[in-house]
């Protein structure tokens, strides 16, 4: 399971570099997404995939799956999730204000140095 | 001992931000808690630091929760001393935003972003615990992404979308590393990992993932070769902004770099170290020849920047007491001037219209006390004897000789020369010589403005003439960092 789950985890971050090197911003704030999607089954395989138990440790005590990295992940999407939602309207505005949503034609527009 | 006094720094700005969006449509009842709420923060950050000066580590555990399962927050310190200068500016960049900032801006949450701005960068300077550190990096750069594009202006536009996603790329990545850290020790605790991490099998994979925080922190920190985002990115918001994040955020990046290479990743020190020395050489050069072809003012003042983090990396790199406490020195002496610049480059701005020195001249005819004050400044950067750079240099060549590591003595001279001889070349096309035409605003009062950029001046100058009393607090700072196992205990231990 670990193998097959960083090979996923390898194409993911192939993926969304190529789409980050790109020059249109939709194809970039995509290859962001697919990063942190990368990143975040990084996080949960690192803890190592176990199953069959409950993030919870009982009295009785018995096997307990460790509950750090889920809780992680969680904060992590959740702070992706505002990240991304920013970068597409931020994208959007860009567009709508310099008229073009590539980011080779955004050069030398006004006072850049 | 756990005490509540620890979250002050964060609880503060959060408490305010909350109100201030309630008082939306009320500018000035916004603008009137801002300024108190900055001024708290402020007498509270002096009150933490006078309490951790007799070397006491004031410690928080979040719901008593004792580390390492719960989030612990420790100020030592050096956090005290930051989270003073972090103050010390809220303080003077909010005196300078309400005199300047326009309406538009003030009506669409200005205030409360700039006090989320601050809940993030007093977290990440307090906070023990390595995850927490990743929130609370978030919520500082989330609040500089909206703060740097605020308005729409073309060019913020443009900057704005590279800086977003530079940093979320560098954040995936600062993920990666927290998740192999976390398979090595299986904690997330500074001070747990400090103790866990000598003791995993794979030593190589902790260098790893050092290299992994270096890359992260390299990237905030814009050392050589990551720094390519900063100049333009930097140069486009309205002064008060810039001036904030020239002083603060980069700092910000050098501190985590001091606090992990001091107290988790010491266990190769001969690699790790030796590599953020050569860095931080690097970025002092460049930094600094990169700007003798500039001529926007603004510019070149985004160039010092990375070229003084240089300073602070290499003092890090060559990882002695007396070379660290000069890295921490010249960290806080920056913070003030780099700022006091940025403020004196705005006003400039504002009583010209341009940033482009070749457009301006003679200034010092018509606003003497700008161009005094500036001239100060830029002395205390270049390392004038008085002043508080000179100090701060003194200190890391001073530790270059003990190491007998001369290639730093070279850099510092070196680089503190050209450093100079920019300087001098602002003052002398901006301020010196024939008046040119200026901006014709003959109602306009550019001393209401000034005392902004007076304040940081004469901190400046407090730091050089007190330098001794300085020098205490940093001596004891980077002596708590190069002896952490007083940490490690500290935080572990002292609940028992």
């Amino acid at each position: 399971m670990e193998v097959m789950m960083s090979i996923l985890i390898g194409m993911l971050f192939a993926g969304g570099i190529y789409m980050v090197l790109s020059q249109t911003m939709l194809r970039i704030v995509f290859g962001t997404s697919l990063l942190s999607h990368a990143t975040l089954l990084l996080l949960i395989t690192m803890g190592e995939l176990k199953r069959g138990a409950a993030p919870i440790l009982t009295a009785a005590g018995g096997p307990y799956v460790d509950p750090l990295p889920q809780a992680l992940i969680l904060t992590a999407i959740v702070i992706g999730f505002g990240t991304t939602a920013f970068s597409i309207v931020l994208a959007y505005q860009t567009y709508q204000t310099l008229g073009t949503d590539n980011l080779e034609k955004c050069r030398g527009i006004d006072d850049e140095h | 001992m756990s005490t509540n006094l620890v979250i002050g720094p964060v609880m503060i700005p959060l408490a305010t931000a909350i109100v201030l969006i309630i008082f939306n449509r009320r500018l000035l009842a916004q603008k009137i808690i801002s300024v108190i709420s900055v001024l708290a923060t402020l007498i509270y950050a002096c009150n933490l630091l006078y309490r951790v000066s007799d070397g006491t580590i004031l410690l928080f555990y979040a719901s008593n929760w004792v580390p390492p399962f719960g989030i612990a927050m420790v100020i030592d310190m050096l956090s005290a001393l930051m989270v003073t200068a972090s103050a010390i500016l809220g303080f003077v960049c909010m005196i300078y935003s309400l005199s300047t900032m326009d309406e538009g801006r003030l009506k669409n949450f200005y205030l409360p972003l700039y006090q989320m701005f601050f809940v993030g960068i007093n977290g990440s300077l307090i906070t023990g615990d390595i995850f927490n550190l990743f929130v609370f990096f978030e919520i500082m750069l989330m609040s500089s992404y909206v703060l740097l594009v605020l308005g729409s202006d073309r060019g913020q536009l443009r900057e704005g979308f590279k800086y977003l996603i530079i940093n979320i790329v560098s954040s995936s990545f600062f993920l990666v590393a927290l998740g192999v850290v976390y398979s090595l020790a299986g904690t997330m605790n500074m001070a747990d990992l400090a103790v866990k991490l000598p003791q995993a099998a794979n030593q190589g994979l902790v260098t790893m993932s050092a290299m992994l925080f270096l890359l992260v922190f390299g990237v905030k920190a814009a050392i050589f070769p990551l720094y390519f985002w900063l100049p333009n990115s930097y140069h486009q918001p309205p002064p008060a902004i810039s001036a904030i994040f020239g002083g603060l955020l980069t700092k910000v990046g050098v501190y985590v770099l001091i606090r992990i290479f001091t107290l988790i990743f010491i266990g190769d020190v001969a690699f790790t170290h030796s590599i953020l020395f050569v860095l931080g050489v690097l970025t002092m050069i460049f930094g600094v020849v990169i700007t003798i072809s500039q001529t926007d003012f603004r510019l070149i003042l985004s160039y010092h920047i990375i070229s003084q983090v240089g300073y602070m990396v290499m003092g890090l790199g060559m990882f002695s007491v007396l070379s660290v406490a000069g890295a921490i020195f010249h960290m806080l002496h920056n913070i003030i001037v780099k700022t006091g610049l940025f403020l004196a480059s705005g006003i400039t701005q504002e009583v010209t219209g341009t940033t482009d020195l070749h457009k301006m001249g003679g200034l010092l005819h018509r606003y003497p006390w700008l161009g005094w004050t500036f001239f100060i400044t830029a002395m205390a950067l270049a390392g004038v004897p008085p002043l508080s750079g000179f100090f701060s240099k003194f200190m890391l060549i001073q530790a270059g000789a003990e190491l007998g590591n001369y290639y730093s003595i070279a850099a510092v001279l070196g680089v503190g020369f050209l450093t100079m001889f920019s300087m001098i070349k602002i003052f002398l096309y901006a301020f010196w010589g024939e008046e040119k035409p200026v901006l014709d605003r003959p109602n306009f009062d550019y001393k209401k403005i000034m005392p902004a950029s007076l304040i940081l001046c004469g901190i400046s100058v407090c730091i050089g003439l007190g330098a001794s009393y300085v020098c205490d607090f940093v001596m004891l700072a980077a002596e708590q960092l190069m002896n952490p196992q007083l940490y490690i205990d500290t935080v572990l231990f002292a609940f028992i």
